[in-house]
């Protein structure tokens, strides 16, 4: 196959656009709402936690809400989306319903995994969301076999890839850019650089700390982002969707993001000061910025209250079922071992 | 009505923590994310952060209290509009509560888990395909067998496609590809990179989208790179995702001790990948079995494990020349009957089975050999009804006898006929011992015959 031109990106990381296109009002709607939406699932999930109600590992989203909700605003019906145990974002974000997940996280028989699965293992094949996978790395390969099984079939879906700045000292991370390349499979390995892996910065672990560059000799191009500019992670998941769908091969995105929440549920997180948080929280934070210009834009505080308590009250809903559905029959043990 | 934070878990074990440091005074606006208190529990001091917006109510835990029960109120939020008077109206704050009198509301509220498992479901394997009097029988090799096998199931299903290292231009490391490339071209025969652990998470990743894969492994060996992909996301993904998300794949390969190369090319999986729930684990023998269990894996639902034998791909044998000769998993076969003795053994191990029974045999000792054929779902009911008779048993692996496949028939047997065994299990296995490289080691280092043999007297106590 001729190699394509690369015209994404070519300078990889250098590219500091200005300001990205600006959205329309129903997009910023559409982003504030699906925005509030994770970041209230995400409090209220920490809440049971603290009551007892969710078990074992719980990682939260909150503070990195623009980089699915931008992303997924660029996809198509048929679209794979794929991530790491940090998931709950990305499955609201493809369209789960709150209470399916939280009942998960409960481990309750009305879970998108009938209980079975947890916090870090939820699948839905009908929003093409193939997991939440809990070991770090796994599922970049798991998402390149879905760009594989596209190229197989001849469509023009993409598979998005979703893993961290941790994840991406992985092995399997390379031998998936080799193949992804050299088979030109369509995939859009979306890096969501938090700055921490756990609890280690990415000054302590990684020798290349510019991740949009880490294709570079797989001949990959790749890009840096504000992931926390859901209108920058629109207009560069618009170019790699095209990029990919143009049988381009793989591209990869560095989304510049944030966690504010610890690594999980119980990380007194003291490799960071709580004024570095609160910074990025006061600066940057992705909710505020689109409620800001919203206002500014003439819309009214009454109206962006009224899509909170909306919102609220479907997390409050879920949270409600989670709560009051039976746990799993005992019966449920033995099925699904096998088909 | 104002709004009652709760002492915190910070983690499912955490019971009590101490109220360190209140963040905010009372009166003092809060908005959903902000710091309120720091706790500390023997492990760390942790944050605790709002999730509701509004005023600073009434603290009801000051600062120091050591020992606070989780799920304690700790404060109270006014929401907008909401002012000091509101507070009356909530039920009286309960005093500090002793951590141990504090079971979790929402723990309460959970049923009550089942106090004893369910029985496990029991497979049931269907009986070997009818081969009709008068069928040809085609003498072929187990890397015709092979190649055969695949052949058919690729023309059959245009789902399925073989991928792994030298699969195609090379026609297979041992040639067992052979002519597949050249019938199914580049899209469904591809060369890999050499990358185990990620061209089988492409394999996975590809079987979650429909995909029926075959993923070939030049050796087992080289698939200790790609356990974590075979194990964690091929097996238990149908689990993990309430049923939603299975994952049809053959991971096939030669398994366990070619000759002449040494500890780390030379090892058995059987026992390994038996362990996990959500596998399949095929080990076949003879060309017919290699077959039809071949094309069975490659039609099965779930994750399948064939592990084939190097030393036996030119070995040839009869295969029933008919157009769907597909065997069922998880049946064992009688390839030898007996009365006196039952030996049960799998792959390789069978060439040491079928000739020990030849020489006990010339003793007057009639041993019926079982070929397990598959490990996982493992036939106890075949090997059961034979012991029933015999009374004795001998396994026969080449594999480690530690945890081995050996040591769970033994272990089968005597569970479900305990009474009527007339000696105790033996098992025959390779040593326990890296694989050396010297000829006469390594020989030493394989179970052999005589070993076979030898043990099969000694239950028979001649």
């Amino acid at each position: 196959m001729a190699t394509p031109k690369k015209t994404v990106a070519k300078e990889s990381g250098q590219e500091k656009a200005g300001s990205p296109p600006e959205f329309s009002k129903e997009q910023e709607l559409k982003a504030l709402r699906d925005m509030l939406l994770i970041r209230r699932f995400e409090e209220k999930a920490g809440q049971l936690y603290g009551m007892g109600a969710i078990g074992g590992f719980c990682h939260l989203y909150i503070g990195q809400e623009a980089v699915v909700v931008g992303m997924q605003m660029a996809l198509k019906q048929g679209d794979e989306v794929i991530t790491g145990y940090r998931d709950h974002g990305h499955m609201l974000a493809c369209g789960m319903e709150s209470r399916g997940v939280m009942a998960e996280l409960t481990g309750r028989r009305g879970g998108y995994s009938r209980g079975k699965g947890g916090s870090m293992h939820m699948f839905s094949k009908e929003k093409h969301f193939y997991g939440g996978h809990g070991i770090v790395g796994a599922q970049v390969s798991l998402g390149t076999g879905l760009a594989f099984a596209n190229r197989y079939r001849g469509n023009d879906n993409v598979s998005v890839t979703y893993f961290g700045d941790g994840a991406a000292n992985q092995g399997q991370v390379y031998e998936s850019f080799n193949m992804a390349e050299l088979w030109k499979l369509p995939v859009i390995y979306v890096i969501e650089n938090n700055r921490y892996a756990m609890g280690t910065s990415v000054s302590r672990a990684s020798a290349q700390q510019d991740f949009s560059k880490r294709g570079v000799s797989f001949n990959i191009p790749g890009k840096q982002v504000d992931g926390m500019d859901v209108r920058a992670v629109k207009a560069a998941a618009d170019e790699a969707t095209a990029w990919c769908r143009g049988g381009n091969g793989p591209i990869i995105l560095e989304m510049q993001t944030y966690r504010y929440r610890g690594h999980s549920m119980s990380d007194p997180a003291k490799y960071r000061t709580r004024e570095e948080v609160e910074k990025v929280r006061h600066d940057q934070d992705p909710i505020e910025q689109v409620r800001n210009r919203l206002l500014a834009s003439g819309v009214s505080e009454q109206d962006l209250k009224a899509i909170d308590a909306e919102v609220r009250e479907i997390v409050n809903e879920a949270a409600d079922f989670a709560q009051h559905d039976p746990e799993p029959d005992a019966s449920e043990l033995y099925t699904d071992i096998y088909r | 009505m104002p709004i009652q934070v709760l002492m915190p878990a910070l983690s499912p074990t955490m019971e009590k923590g101490n109220l360190a440091k209140w963040l905010k005074k009372e009166g003092e606006t809060i908005k959903s994310g902000d710091v309120i208190a720091e706790i500390e529990t023997d492990k760390a001091t942790m944050e605790v952060e709002a999730t509701d917006e509004g005023t600073l109510g009434k603290i009801l835990i000051p600062e120091g209290t050591a020992d606070v029960a989780v799920n304690t109120p700790i404060a109270t939020i006014l929401a907008d509009g909401e002012s000091a008077a509101d507070l009356a109206k909530m039920p009286a704050a309960p005093a500090p509560k002793a951590a141990e009198a504090a079971p979790a509301e929402a723990k309460a509220e959970a049923p009550q888990p089942a106090a004893k498992a369910p029985a496990a479901p029991v497979s049931e394997a269907l009986p070997d395909p009818e081969i009709p009097a008068g069928t040809e029988m085609v003498t072929q090799t187990i890397r015709e067998a092979l190649r055969d096998a695949m052949a058919e199931e690729m023309r059959r299903d245009g789902d399925v496609f073989i991928m792994g290292e030298e699969v195609a231009e090379y026609q297979g490391a041992y040639k067992v590809t052979q002519g597949l490339l050249q019938e199914f071209g580049a899209r469904r025969v591809i060369d890999t990179p050499i990358t185990e652990h990620g061209f089988a998470g492409v394999g996975v990743g590809a079987a979650m989208a429909g995909l029926k894969p075959i993923v070939e492994f030049m050796t087992w060996n080289f698939a200790m790179q790609a356990i974590d992909q075979i194990i964690n996301s091929a097996a238990k993904t149908l689990y993990m995702s309430g049923g939603q998300m299975g994952c049809s794949i053959v991971f096939r390969g030669p398994n366990g001790a070619a000759a002449r190369v040494a500890a780390q090319h030379s090892q058995d999986y059987a026992a390994w990948y038996s362990q996990v729930p959500g596998l399949k684990v095929v080990a076949p023998y003879s060309a017919a079995d290699y077959k039809g269990l071949l094309k069975a894996a490659i039609r099965d639902p779930n994750p399948v494990v064939f592990l084939e034998n190097e030393m036996l791909y030119g070995h040839t044998g009869e295969v029933p020349k008919l157009d769907d000769f597909v065997v069922p998993i998880g049946k064992a076969r009688i390839a030898r009957a007996g009365n006196h003795v039952t030996i049960v053994s799998w792959a390789m191990g069978m060439s040491y089975a079928l000739k020990a029974a030849d020489e006990l045999a010339k003793e007057g000792i009639e041993a019926e050999v079982i070929d397990l054929r598959t490990i996982r779902p493992m036939d106890t009911e075949t090997v059961i009804n034979s012991v029933k008779k015999t009374g004795r048993a001998v396994t026969v692996e080449e594999g480690w006898q530690q945890s081995g496949v050996g040591s769970e028939v033994a272990a089968r047997i005597m569970e479900h006929a305990f009474d009527y065994l007339d000696a105790p299990v033996a098992r025959v296995s390779g040593k326990d011992v890296p694989m050396p490289y010297a000829a006469n080691l390594e020989k030493l280092a394989l179970p052999s015959v005589a070993e076979v043999v030898a043990a099969a007297k000694a239950v028979s106590y001649r």
